[in-house]
């Protein structure tokens, strides 16, 4: 066993104990805890696989950016303790589909030499060769992606608008 | 080989040394520097107590911040509040890791690059921490069972969202220029003509939006003393208020460092080596946020926020283009 796949199995127990800690936490500000573990466990296994780029992305957008989002939330609207209750019956069946969905996926992938594949060669590109490549041969998908995020941007917009414009009705 | 390998093992050993010690011994004499000029702008002393112009006064502050006791708040979630300022401290101290102190020296026929880490995504590794830092300071807040330390940790966060942005896109026309984001080639790249010199606009949001990272005066919202007591360390105490304050300290040198590395040439300038230019680039830095902190009073909350959305990121965003046209017709 070389040093790089011990480090790997390192990696991965830590990641997956810390999504199984943050899946199982009932306080929200722990599960975040975990669940940013969890993402910086994921950035170290992209920096081993040699894609340091997608290792800083996941740190920035997911830990860095996200999880801080949620923090915040959660720290502004904090939470009344939970009795002891799991999750109701009706949230189960899309956890499991989609977890389902994603072993299968996973299990189908594992069966291909994934090292030459182009999803590997383009994670591992250097950051220039990345960008040419996202930019210029998917810009029609990095477009729509930005225009889905424009409606979104607007749809929060219009919903505090109308909230604001209620509470001043209210306020007299 | 394996020889190779233990020398290179050892190299990186002596540079961690070398640069971790230099980031803490700059970061208490920092504090002493801070002390003396502030007060001379506010036409007092500072420290003069111990030793000749209280210079011994950093050690006997760390000396009484190590001896004194430990406390943790009733109620704290005692983890977290643990972790928070440790959070603070490692990652600020990280940052260096990736900024080039000299250009790369030759021993024995080998050449040994002056960088800890010099990492293609140099710049993204440096966003990668500073957006981790937050976690100290919004953690710090509200593990403390505190409501002041709670606000000042939200305000933290808060922040933080609002400046990173403009701190990201005010770098972009620097990486345009380079074509690179390593720190290696930004340096490299301002062989002829400093960044500042180009891109004096990038310059000012970059500064502006790391003093807000740096949560000091003035935009030192999640801490202002006169409303929250301390903010987001309130309860904190001994060593643990110490690494907050270390933290905080580094933090500067390293915004120093970065101001240095992408707009002021880096380790580049005439006649003394290298390395002096670059400490000399960093204290300028320094001496400068802390004449601002002397000078301005701080902002209102609501004021911060207009300024990061509303003129921070929209002058950044108009730079971008400008610098993306000129750069295809020149």
């Amino acid at each position: 066993m070389t040093v790089y796949s011990l480090l790997f199995y390192l990696l991965s127990l830590l990641t997956l104990a810390a999504t199984a800690m943050a899946v199982t936490r009932r306080h929200m500000v722990h599960a975040v805890l975990y669940l940013v573990l969890s993402f910086f466990g994921t950035a170290l296994l992209f920096y081993l696989l040699g894609a340091p780029l997608l290792a800083a992305l996941e740190v920035i957008i997911y830990a860095g950016a996200i999880m801080v989002l949620f923090l915040f939330i959660i720290m502004m609207i904090r939470v009344e303790k939970e009795d002891d209750r799991f999750f109701p019956f009706l949230q189960w069946w899309p956890a499991l589909l989609i977890s389902g969905g994603f072993l299968a996926g996973l299990l189908a992938l594992s069966r291909e030499d994934l090292v030459r594949q182009p999803g590997m060669t383009v994670a591992q590109a250097l950051p220039q060769v990345f960008g040419i490549h996202l930019f210029r041969d998917h810009w029609l998908a990095i477009e729509i992606a930005s225009l889905l995020l424009l409606i979104a941007l607007v749809g929060v917009l219009h919903l505090s608008r109308r909230r604001r414009a209620d509470a001043i009705e209210e306020a007299p | 080989m394996v020889l190779d390998w233990l020398l290179g093992m050892i190299v990186l050993l002596v540079k961690l040394g070398l640069i971790l010690g230099a980031l803490l011994f700059g970061a208490a004499y920092l504090v002493w520097a801070e002390r003396k000029f502030l007060a001379r702008l506010q036409i007092r002393l500072g420290p003069n107590r111990a030793g000749k112009f209280g210079l011994l006064q950093p050690i006997a502050d760390a000396m009484k911040m190590l001896t004194k006791e430990d406390l943790v708040p009733d109620g704290a979630d005692t983890f977290v509040f643990k972790l928070a300022p440790v959070v603070v401290a490692v990652t600020a101290m990280l940052m260096f890791a990736v900024v080039p102190v000299a250009p790369d020296l030759v021993l024995f026929g080998r050449s040994i690059p002056m960088v800890i880490a010099d990492l293609n995504v140099g710049l993204l590794f440096i966003f990668a921490l500073s957006s981790l830092g937050v976690y100290g300071v919004a953690l710090g807040g509200w593990a403390s069972n505190s409501k002041f330390a709670l606000l000042g940790g939200i305000r933290g966060a808060a922040q933080m969202i609002s400046y990173e942005l403009a701190l990201g896109l005010s770098l972009v026309p620097v990486v345009m220029l380079a074509g690179s984001m390593s720190l290696t080639e930004i340096v490299a790249a301002q062989e002829r003509v400093p960044f500042i010199i180009l891109q004096p606009i990038s310059f000012a949001i970059f500064v502006i939006s790391a003093m807000a990272e740096s949560k000091r005066i003035p935009f030192d919202l999640p801490e202002a003393e006169n409303e929250l007591g301390a903010g987001f360390h309130t309860e904190y105490s001994g060593m643990r208020f110490g690494l907050f304050f270390i933290g905080e300290y580094v933090h500067i040198q390293v915004l120093g460092a970065l101001t240095a590395v992408f707009f002021l040439g880096g380790w580049r300038g005439p006649l003394l080596p290298p390395v002096i230019w670059l400490v000399l680039k960093i204290i300028f830095v320094a001496l400068i946020m802390i004449w601002i902190r002397g000078t301005l009073p701080r902002l209102r909350y609501d004021q911060l926020m207009a300024l990061g959305w509303k003129v921070l990121i929209p002058a950044a965003l108009v730079n971008i283009v400008l610098t993306g046209v000129l750069i295809l017709l020149v």
